[in-house]
């Protein structure tokens, strides 16, 4: 039997060995300070990690679906979403969330032009393509051809608005509930409730009949 | 400043200026002309904020709509879309008193 010369291959670099920045250092020299003054524990902060790490847009889609099914609760999050959040059990985090709503006339779409700011609690953290220069620049400008590099072309007559998270405040589409989910109940609507309906760059479908 | 100067419907002009440090109000929209939505009403001032001046008076917030085509009138597509920013108070100016629009 031979043996397989264990030859070189390519190294798969390590997080650490990416370039320590200076936006690095200062976050963990921060982090450290805050830590050793007591502001808050080494478990606190993990948990708030664990907290922003585990949303995912599956709370929004249930705020959403529940907007479908009960038009008294669609005005509550259309007033507040945070606080509509909360009925469901959904921490949706200090920063106030506006819920923008499609209708038949107006069709939304949220973005950062300054950075890359998010409804991270409530949708978990943003799609690489909503951090990027060419979606941040582009969609306020030509939101059309944007979104049809999306797949998503509207009628004529459909006005586009597209809202800038230039304040604290956050932004999520309440998007219309398709035609053809009349008999769904609320839970089988949430899964048609996508992350980029709630971003404005998709639309939720229902699911074809065999 | 915590009472709101403009209401929804009015129009206001955002000022055309370049100052240094933290600024909020994006560069497509310095200059022009858009419509007040909404009054979000007083907010920490990011402007002071970012600078850790947390005893800075708030500004009122606004959501204000702009005519795409307003902003980019070189462009061809004709249609009436729109883009709503939030802004502080600070950067809009009434559009029907040009006395109280500084000059940039």
């Amino acid at each position: 039997m031979t043996t397989q010369p264990h030859g070189p291959h390519p190294k798969q670099p390590d997080l650490e060995d990416l370039p320590y920045s200076w936006h690095m250092a200062l976050t963990d020299a921060l982090a450290d300070l805050l830590l050793a003054k007591g502001i808050f524990s080494a478990d606190e902060l993990r948990a708030t990690l664990e907290t922003i790490d585990q949303a995912t847009p599956a709370q929004g889609a249930r705020l959403v679906a529940r907007a479908w099914v009960d038009p008294d609760f669609r005005t509550r999050l259309l007033a507040d979403v945070n606080a509509a959040a909360a009925e469901l059990g959904i921490d949706a985090g200090a920063i106030p969330i506006r819920a923008v709503a499609n209708t038949p006339e107006v069709h939304n779409v949220i973005v950062c032009t300054l950075c890359s700011c998010y409804p991270r609690f409530l949708l978990g953290p943003p799609p690489d393509w909503y951090k990027q220069r060419a979606y941040r620049s582009r969609v306020v400008r030509e939101p059309r051809a944007v979104l049809a590099e999306f797949g998503l072309v509207l009628p004529d007559h459909v006005r586009i608005e597209v809202h800038d998270s230039t304040a604290e405040l956050r932004y999520m589409v309440l998007p219309m509930r398709p035609e053809g989910t009349e008999d769904m109940d609320e839970e089988a609507l949430a899964a048609l409730v996508t992350r980029d309906c709630m971003i404005g760059t998709a639309l939720p479908k229902a699911p074809k009949r065999a | 400043m915590t009472t709101a100067r403009f209401r929804p419907g009015e129009r206001v002009r955002v000022q055309a200026w370049d100052p240094p440090g933290h600024v909020r109000t994006p560069w497509y929209v310095r200059g022009h002309v858009g419509e007040i939505v909404q009054v979000i009403g007083p907010m920490p001032d990011p402007e002071h904020m970012a600078y850790g001046r947390t005893d800075a008076p708030p500004v009122v917030v606004y959501r204000v709509r702009f005519r795409r085509r307003e902003l980019w009138p070189e462009d061809a597509d004709p249609h009436e879309d729109t883009v709503v920013v939030d802004l502080g108070e600070t950067w809009l100016t009434p559009l029907d008193d040009p006395a109280k629009e500084e000059a940039a």
